[in-house]
């Protein structure tokens, strides 16, 4: 599948690769140039291939309480929004997304890109069992740019010409004529996720371009949210998975009126106790990736996502271990131990290093 | 377009060679394996001293997207490596053939360049592996 902005990415003389079944840019230059772009000026990026979702109706409230993990009643006015998770019945993470509130009684979700189609059909079905009054439309007719960086805000208010976005705080949004903004995003920096009709995303696209705005890949991408200690669905977080294991305990509002997907069999972990933990280590000499094994001070865990820091100049990665490990720990790179530690996430915060 | 000089030998897994006027063979990765990889953030090198076969791996570099071996083209001992690398890894990008090179093999035996790729094979080679892309 292709994005309204594929041939924007093959005149830029994107690298292409398939991801969930997307053909995207990995980098159009260097990862680690589009990574400072984005921390120290600004980027932009297609993210196309995520699915906003509107679920609009009477009752779009109560059926969001019943399949999302957070308390969504908190957005009480237009246009807040919200991070939070979507849960399985034995409480694991089916996904991970930003609700946004367009009015009173209309959301807007964007699913991730490999995921999509369950999430769909998991909302498609609970719809069906609860018979609450909402209807859920995909909205495939509509692009997604994120524009990212100090720099970000002012050039999308001088270019779209919309002033008041100025006025806006993160983690809220609001519509520009056929746009619509949400001050959010997957980098860690300030900045916006434009939502616009495919007719109209090239042209945006373009204008970003002339404004200097430097074209970021799903490299830069990665870096970047990895930076900022954010997951990624499939890699840190999975179905089998639960919030607790994941480091995002903070999304759960587990009120027992609520009554949402997932929370019996959350409360019955919580009782249980949970033996692992989401974290960061750090680690000089080497990079760690996805899958390679952690030997800490508590027993036996895994990498879940690790790279290069551009900002920091070493390797930054989430890792599984158990829930006491704490200290110098040890990471089998290509069959050497090399030494690492294990540190709270983010790395990086407003471009410094953020982690002790 | 990447570079391709002729003067240098080639192998199928991307790296180059170079036999020096004192006997030694320099070994490096190609502009083709550099840009296909992307940034360069880390290389391991070997120790030198090491007796290295054709065809073994050697050095590991690592760039932000993945990790990758890098194989001796000929069998020998490594007499020096490319210190330069570990505080600049950057230089296997924008010096592939120069001050990129990482190590250089004392050959076990002469005429093991001649079971080397010449440019134009190599070349020849790339394109295909592009089309395969």
């Amino acid at each position: 599948m292709k994005t309204a902005l594929y041939e924007n990415h093959v005149n830029l003389n994107a690298q292409i690769v398939d991801f969930a079944g997307w053909q995207m840019p990995m980098r159009y230059s260097s990862t680690i140039d589009e990574h400072h772009a984005v921390r120290n000026h600004a980027g932009m990026f297609d993210v196309s291939h995520m699915l906003t979702v509107d679920f609009d109706g009477p009752d779009s409230l109560p059926f969001l309480q019943k399949v999302l993990a957070s308390d969504v009643g908190k957005l009480a006015t237009e246009g807040q929004a919200l991070y939070t998770a979507m849960l399985n019945e034995r409480g694991g993470i089916i996904d991970d997304l930003i609700v946004y509130r367009l009015n009173e009684t209309c959301f807007r979700i964007v699913f991730n890109a490999g995921v999509a189609d369950t999430d769909m059909e998991w909302v498609t079905a609970w719809q069906q069992s609860t018979a609450l009054s909402v209807s859920i439309t995909p909205r495939r007719d509509l692009s997604i740019i994120a524009v990212q960086g100090p720099k970000a805000i002012q050039t999308v208010i001088d270019l779209l010409d919309c002033p008041q976005l100025i006025k806006t705080q993160p983690f809220t949004s609001m519509f520009h004529n056929e746009l619509f903004i949400g001050r959010t995003g997957y980098t860690g920096e300030d900045g916006v996720e434009i939502i616009c009709p495919d007719t109209q995303t090239p042209k945006i696209w373009s204008q970003l371009y002339d404004a200097d705005v430097i074209p970021c890949g799903l490299g830069a991408r990665d870096t970047l949210r990895l930076e900022a200690g954010m997951n990624l669905n499939g890699q840190d977080m999975s179905p089998d998975h639960t919030p607790y294991e994941c480091a995002l305990t903070w999304v759960l509002d587990l009120t027992p009126s609520r009554d949402f997907v997932g929370q019996t069999a959350l409360e019955e972990a919580h009782r249980q106790g949970v033996a692992t933990k989401l974290t960061g280590i750090v680690l000089q000499g080497g990079v760690m990736r996805s899958g390679y094994e952690v030997q800490s001070n508590a027993g036996l865990g895994t990498i879940t996502s690790g790279s290069f820091s551009p900002t920091l100049g070493y390797s930054v990665a989430l890792a599984r271990v158990p829930r006491a490990a704490t200290g110098e720990c040890s990471v089998l790179i290509r069959n050497k131990q090399r030494t690492g530690k294990i540190v709270r996430p983010p790395f990086v915060r407003h471009g410094e290093k953020a982690h002790k | 377009m990447s570079e391709t000089p002729q003067e240098l030998r080639y192998t199928d897994t991307h790296e180059w060679a170079r036999l020096d006027p004192d006997g030694t063979v320099c070994v490096g990765i190609s502009d083709f394996a550099q840009d296909a990889l992307g940034d360069v953030v880390f290389i391991e090198l070997p120790e030198t001293g090491t007796e290295v076969a054709a065809g073994a791996e050697v050095a590991v570099i690592e760039s932000v997207k993945a990790a990758s071996d890098i194989y001796s083209p000929i069998s020998g001992e490594v007499v020096r490596v490319n210190s330069d690398l570990v505080e600049e890894p950057d230089l296997v990008n924008s010096e592939p053939y120069e001050g990129g090179w990482i190590f250089v093999v004392q050959p076990l035996n002469d005429d093991q360049m001649a079971d080397l790729l010449t440019a134009e094979q190599y070349q020849e080679f790339c394109e295909s592996e592009d089309h395969d892309h």
